[in-house]
């Protein structure tokens, strides 16, 4: 080191900030059990949307009226549903339009809550006021009203899902960014912004919006969690994803009469798959939770 | 001393695990501390200064564990003592005063209860307990125990709140206090009386104290004896007295030349600095962990680790050549650019400017009526404990908060618009601030390059190849190098990152720079870099600086204009020199008393009772009345005195007349301060 009042060096960077802050994350991320667990989860789930259908033992839509409603054998680990079709393959393949139809609909709510979220806590006041209302008065109105709604003006189909799921989840994530973007405004740089005078949309997404990613992360994958329930209640009420798709929320929709007779197994391996989604991803959610703030 | 020492470290060496590595944090540290003696352990930030505290009382954190040596309270090993044993050693002999007392008192439980329980666990219950609470508050000198017991931690001030915090530590009487940064983050008032309350205790208690503390000049005010930590190891030991005026170690030698003493000026030469940079934690040091830095270094000092050398009379130093340590070179020449004063037209000119806020329905005046002047390449210094208007002023200037109607602000005598959305482009490059803290300040999402790129694009308008060009010369002048523009503010030490808020201050070529406390989160070593790259720019630049500080002695270092607000009026406002030599108004006057100075022991002084008044609720009459030490009678209690001028450019808002002051204030005047 030089001898002048030069400070040419950086000072020997130490382990903490050899990676940068995401590679901390990610270095946590691996050493949690937690987030270990709930993604191999949800890998596992998703291999089996993408390829299940390669590997199952039969087609999950073919019936076989004379199997009908066989206990779980050998030959049908999971027994056969009331028109002959094997349920294992049905739980397998179920998957793929639920993890379509879940992510989509949070990334929505993520890009719809996050504009929302930074316009309100940005510009505070009048906006503020009126758009927080109108969000909380919208965080009152049940899901499956606003499902009912929407089928009546659009149809029943994904994107009427995606649609519904998405614009209800959308005013919790905004509450959620905003209350970021509030801590967030304070702070010196917003004020070395406006001392450039940068325009407010700059400021919202070149300057606040990198800092307010991790809360963003931690909400949305807690989100996904619920969008899977409510994907799931809404196909098994008949407003979501419709027949002959071997859907785990309408094929436990179809079958449950059954259970009075007996036959446990048309609905329950469907309703363990759709609790082991939501396990691994709420798993995943605390992991991501743990990570950001340790 | 007698025969038992109230603490003693043996070779105490602690790590902290990080990344899979035991890191050396303390090496080696031997110190003794006799009964009822005051230690002061100094250092900058990094050097082990807390570990040493955490370690005494065995509150390390998970990753540290202690990997040698032994520590000793009264005699006894704590490191042999099980779970219950530490426990009532903690309970019972030795307490801990931490720096936040606002973090250090639960916020859901009343003062009362706090203090009551501390009784109450050692066997003392209801009435009794309480009584003890009450005594204890008159003890710490708070005048109104029973309705302070009866509140909750937020609704003290922080001098208050570091009084109960005392008062905790105290309850058991233990023969141990551990004070960490016990004032830093109070206003110098507070720290004052806050310091005066611990001398007292000294004397009224029989506990030995270990005060750790950054600051040179409270060290040396407080304690009999000092040592200085440096990398984790202590570097020099002596008599506070000794160790200030006769340092025999380069480190401590530099360490008290970065501070501006003895009412040093940016014309009068440059503050020296140290180079280089602490080692990291755990590095791997062969021979003297200073030599990189040590202009006095020599291969010997680089192969061969130095002892702490005995020089007699209780003086250690570890290093080899500790006979020549005051001959340490300078690291930055004194010697400054020639910049020729000038009468040029003011570059600012203020006039009546009001702030009111509105708080709780009522008119909270933020700043009254505020006027000053400014030349270019002028600094001015804003002084005044916190809540006196200071950052809502410069604010003000900024344009970040509009100010009243009827004010005007004047920038190169043309009208400032008063929001920052109906200023020209021009205006608005030519005001700038460096904010206090560099951590807010600088969007850690965002490289350097990017933070001065965009700076230079938007303020200097520049784009492409010039913006590059224009880029490298910016970097240069804050004395950092290319290497820094790659890499996110967290990768850079406090220092360098302050020289990066510095040059995007600088981007667009300003008239005028608002130093809001740009040093005071930062070590001496690198205040005093800082503090120079100012100077320089300004002397090169020709830009005038609005500087807001809470250490009169930087302030005084770099300004030529000093205002003095309260409660957001100015209560005198002139020459630097004037100002800070006298006569002055009895707050500038208690202001400067409160400071602790290394270079003399205290003689007379003024102390202010409590704290600043609200500004939602301001007193009658000379606002300054209800804690001014020179109260001359009822006329300061009823009629609002006008600022005067009592020398040509220095003015004074008091009912005592200039030269009554003058009087007063004689032998405070003629002292150097």
């Amino acid at each position: 080191m030089s001898a002048t009042d030069t400070p040419a060096n950086l000072p020997a960077p130490d382990a903490t900030s050899r990676r940068g802050p995401w590679g901390e994350v990610l270095h946590s991320l691996l050493r949690s059990g937690t987030f270990l667990t709930g993604l191999g989860i949800v890998l596992f789930w998703v291999i089996c949307a993408l390829f299940g259908e390669h590997f199952v033992p039969y087609d999950p839509l073919a019936d076989d009226i004379i199997n009908a409603l066989a206990p779980p054998s050998a030959e049908h680990w999971f027994g056969t549903d009331q028109i002959g079709r094997d349920v294992f393959s049905r739980v397998i393949v179920g998957s793929r339009d639920i993890l379509t139809v879940a992510p989509l609909a949070t990334l929505l709510a993520t890009v719809a809550g996050t504009a929302l979220g930074l316009l309100i806590g940005y510009f505070r006041g009048i906006v503020d006021d009126i758009v927080s209302r109108v969000l909380e008065a919208f965080m009152a109105i049940p899901v499956v009203i606003i499902a009912l709604l929407a089928i009546v003006a659009l149809g029943t189909s994904k994107i009427t899902v995606i649609v519904v799921i998405g614009l209800s989840f959308a005013p919790i994530i905004a509450r959620t960014v905003r209350s970021a973007v509030l801590a967030e405004r304070e702070l010196d740089y917003v004020a070395a912004a406006k001392l450039r005078h940068e325009g407010a949309l700059h400021t919202m997404f070149v300057e606040i919006l990198p800092n307010v990613i991790p809360p963003i992360l931690v909400e949305t994958t807690v989100r996904l969690g619920y969008a899977i329930f409510a994907v799931a209640t809404l196909s098994f009420m008949g407003f979501g994803i419709q027949p002959p798709s071997p859907d785990w929320g309408l094929s436990i929709s179809s079958n449950y009469g059954m259970i009075g007779g007996g036959f446990w197994w048309t609905v329950l391996f469907d309703a363990l798959a759709i609790a082991s989604l939501v396990i691994g991803v709420n798993l995943v959610a605390d992991g991501v939770h743990g990570a950001f703030n340790d | 001393m007698t025969d038992k020492n109230a603490l003693e470290l043996n070779d105490l060496s602690v790590a902290y695990r990080v990344g899979g590595r035991n890191r050396a944090v303390l090496r080696n540290v031997s110190l003794k501390i006799g009964r009822g003696e005051a230690y002061g352990l100094v250092g900058e930030s990094g050097c082990g200064k807390s570990t040493v505290a955490l370690s005494v009382v065995r509150y390390l954190p998970r990753n540290g564990s202690i990997t040698g040596g032994s520590i000793a309270l009264d005699g006894q090993d704590i490191m042999k003592l099980d779970a219950e044993a530490l426990r009532r050693a903690r309970a019972e002999s030795v307490s801990m005063v931490y720096q936040d007392p606002g973090k250090a008192l639960n916020p859901s439980l009343r003062i009362g209860r706090q203090l009551t329980e501390i009784f109450e666990l050692g066997g003392v219950s209801g009435q009794a307990a309480s009584d003890k609470a009450i005594a204890m508050l008159n003890r710490v000198r708070i005048s109104d125990p029973v309705s302070v017991m009866q509140r909750y931690p937020h609704q003290l001030s922080g001098g208050m709140q570091q009084r109960v915090a005392i008062a905790m530590a105290l309850a058991n009487d233990p023969s141990m206090l551990i004070l960490d940064e016990p004032t830093t983050g109070l206003d110098a008032t507070v720290e004052a009386e806050v310091l005066d309350l611990i001398a007292q205790l000294r004397r009224e208690l029989s506990a030995s104290i270990l005060f750790i503390s950054h600051n040179l000049a409270v060290v040396s005010n407080m304690c009999d004896r000092v040592g200085v930590l440096y990398a984790g190891m202590l570097v020099e030991e002596g008599s506070t007295k000794d160790v200030f005026n006769d340092p025999r170690h380069p480190y401590t030698v530099a360490l008290l030349r970065c501070l501006p003493r003895g009412g040093q000026r940016k014309d009068q030469g440059r503050l020296d600095t140290i180079p280089g940079f602490l080692p990291g934690i755990g590095a791997n040091i062969t021979g003297c962990a200073f030599a990189d830095r040590c202009a006095l270094a020599t291969e010997r000092c680089r192969s061969e680790p130095p002892p702490l050398y005995d020089l007699g009379e209780g003086r250690l130093s570890r290093c080899h050549y500790h006979d020549k340590a005051q001959s340490l070179p300078r690291a930055t020449p004194a010697e400054i650019p020639a910049a020729a004063p000038k009468q040029a037209p003011p570059v600012l000119q203020v006039e009546g400017l009001n702030k009111t806020y509105a708080s709780h329905g009522r008119p909270l005046r933020a700043v009254k009526d505020v006027s000053v002047s400014l030349r270019p390449g002028e600094t001015l210094g804003l002084v005044g404990e916190s809540g006196s208007g200071k950052t809502t002023f410069a604010r003000l200037l900024l344009g970040l908060v509009s100010p009243d109607e009827g004010g005007s602000i004047e920038l190169e005598g043309r009208e400032l618009a008063p929001r920052l959305a109906n200023r020209t482009e021009d205006q608005v490059k030519a005001v700038q601030i460096v904010f206090q803290n560099p951590d807010s300040a600088l969007n850690r999402s965002h490289s350097i390059r990017h933070i001065l790129s965009r700076a230079l694009k938007r303020l200097g308008g520049l784009t492409g190849r010039t913006l590059d060009t224009r880029l490298e010369e910016l970097v240069r002048s804050v004395r950092l190098t290319d290497r820094h523009l790659a890499v996110k503010p967290r990768q850079l030490s406090g220092g360098l990152k302050q020289r990066v808020a510095i040059a995007r201050a600088f981007a667009g070529d300003p008239r005028i720079v608002v130093c809001d406390e740009p040093t005071s989160a930062l070590d001496v070593s690198v205040q005093a870099a800082i503090l120079n790259l100012l100077a320089d720019l300004q002397s090169k630049q020709d830009v005038s600086y609005i500087f807001i500080s809470h250490d009169l002695g930087v302030v005084r270092y770099l300004s030529d204009k000093i205002a003095v607000l309260y409660l957001g009026r100015i209560m005198e406002f002139g020459p630097s020199e004037a100002v800070f030599s006298g006569p002055h108004h009895p707050y500038t006057e208690a202001l400067l008393s409160a400071v602790p100075k290394l270079d003399r022991m205290e003689s007379s002084r003024i102390r202010l009772d409590g704290e600043i008044p609200s500004a939602a609720n301001p007193p009658t009459g000379c606002v300054f009345h209800t804690r001014c030490p020179r109260k001359i009678g009822a006329i300061c209690e009823t009629q609002e005195p006008e600022l005067i001028e009592a020398e040509p450019g220095h003015t004074i808002r008091c009912h005592i007349p200039f030269e009554e002051l003058a009087r007063l204030q004689k032998p405070k005047a003629l002292e150097p301060a």
